[in-house]
């Protein structure tokens, strides 16, 4: 009998980097969407969200790299200080790839609770950077997002594994 | 927690060499964008390439309200027609009245030889989105370099002032609203011709007066203009209305809040305007602290 924290043993299908680039285009696009007011507060960081998924899912094939650009890119659209999101996005990435072993062991639902203080971190390097270039303390609502994107975890990680899914059931003849 | 592979998988430098590069990296980065400015190409170049998920992400909210403006009634477009042309009758006659105003003026400055005041045009732009970023207030519009947009140049929309172009890329800009908290306003009291400094706290519909005399003649209501003084904003662009004054003797300065006339957080399309004059050139900055210094030392 398979244990409820353990993830399932299901052989997967290699992964394209072309899809890995696509996600990570569209994450980006979707934090570009224009949010306002209270949707601000609780959108999650969507890059950091598929930064993190990858490097704990492909360790070998994204990593720092990729999460830095990312950052780069975010910096400019948000107009904040170059470099930023860049460190948010590089200290995510290594927790991702020093974490991924024991993080593909457990399945999605406890994951959860690796990603939300991960997310948290990331939040929080943000913040003191602006706090130490002179921005006020945001308020606790500020954190939020943090919360939903663990709740968002579940749902992202079936929606990129399926392409990974082979196709045909293999006990099946 | 991370097993060094065996050395025949070769696997480059590992993640804690790597996490120490790249934080390195974004730290000099950091330092060199806050402290020195000098990455401003750097970031056009990187603008560029975000530059058109930019526009596909503005898409869709253009789409929805272009498909409302379409799916409007036949009863509300006359109620709208008949509405702007009454106003169209009344700002006529203001118009009229501000020519021949001009006319006088230009007339009494000649024989004055006074200074000729600002000429200004303005370029309509259209706010792609507004800041996602909860420190800042800023907005993104769809004009930039290309459309001779600069660093500097205030935007404002039906009603007021709404805030300042801070950074120009090829074809977008950043506009950092009035109610940002680094945001600055010189500004001037309609009633009795006061200037003062309007800043923004970080708040959507509060702004502070700041640095002004306990007894100084501020009373709820007053309207704030744009004094001109400064050479980024033309005079007389309304910007704020007083809404509370507080005036307590433990602090130096009295605590003076402000409502911004215009809708800061509100409007879909923006007028950038462009200033020309020409000021006098600055005196150079004299030594004089220095001296001050010394002589205190001497003496």
């Amino acid at each position: 009998m398979q244990s409820r924290t353990m993830a399932p043993q299901v052989i997967l299908l290699p992964i394209k980097p072309a899809f890995i680039l696509a996600t990570l285009v569209v994450a980006l696009f979707v934090n570009l969407l224009p949010w306002s007011g209270w949707w601000l507060w609780v959108r999650p960081d969507f890059v950091a969200l598929v930064v993190l998924y990858w490097c704990i899912d492909q360790p070998r094939k994204i990593g720092f790299t990729a999460a830095w650009l990312l950052g780069l890119l975010m910096d400019v659209a948000d107009g904040s200080f170059f470099g930023q999101h860049a460190l948010a996005y590089s200290i995510l990435a290594y927790a991702g790839i020093v974490l991924h072993r024991r993080m593909q062991r457990f399945a999605i639902t406890p994951q959860v609770l690796h990603v939300i203080p991960l997310l948290l971190l990331n939040d929080v390097i943000v913040l003191l950077i602006r706090m130490l270039a002179g921005a006020d303390f945001p308020g606790y609502p500020y954190f939020l997002s943090s919360f939903v994107g663990g709740a968002l975890w579940p749902a992202l990680s079936i929606l990129l594994r399926l392409p990974q899914r082979p196709r045909t059931d293999p006990d099946h003849v | 927690m991370e097993h060094s592979p065996p050395p025949f998988f070769k696997t480059g430098p590992t993640p804690l060499a790597r996490l120490l590069i790249f934080s390195t990296l974004s730290l000099v980065l950091l330092v060199a964008d806050a402290r020195f400015q000098y990455l401003e190409v750097l970031r056009q170049i990187a603008a560029v390439i975000v530059y058109p998920l930019q526009r596909i992400a503005a898409a869709p909210a253009d789409i929805a309200r272009r498909a409302g403006e379409f799916f409007v009634t036949h009863s509300a477009l006359r109620e709208e027609n008949a509405r702007l042309r009454q106003e169209n009758l009344a700002s006529a006659q203001l118009l009229q009245q501000l020519k021949s105003l001009q006319a006088e003026n230009v007339h009494m400055r000649g024989l004055l030889a006074a200074r000729e005041r600002t000429h200004t045009k303005a370029a309509l732009a259209e706010v792609l989105y507004a800041a996602r970023d909860p420190f800042s207030h800023k907005i993104v519009v769809d004009k930039g370099l290309q459309h001779e947009v600069r660093g500097g140049q205030p935007v404002i929309d039906q009603i007021g002032v709404i805030g300042q172009v801070t950074r120009a890329y090829q074809w977008l800009s950043e506009v950092t609203l009035i109610t940002d908290k680094d945001q600055l306003v010189p500004v001037l009291n309609v009633r009795n011709g006061l200037r003062a400094v309007l800043a923004g706290t970080g708040n959507a519909s509060t702004l502070e007066l700041r640095f002004v005399p306990l007894n100084a003649d501020f009373q709820n209501g007053d309207r704030l203009v744009t004094s001109g003084i400064d050479g980024v904003y033309p005079a007389g662009l309304p910007v704020a209305e007083v809404s509370n004054v507080e005036r307590n003797a433990s602090y130096p300065f009295a605590r003076i809040a402000c409502t911004p006339l215009a809708g800061v957080n509100k409007n879909t399309q923006v007028l950038i305007v462009t200033v020309e004059r020409d000021l006098p050139e600055r005196p150079a900055a004299e030594e004089k602290p220095l001296r001050a210094k010394r002589s205190r030392k001497a003496g």
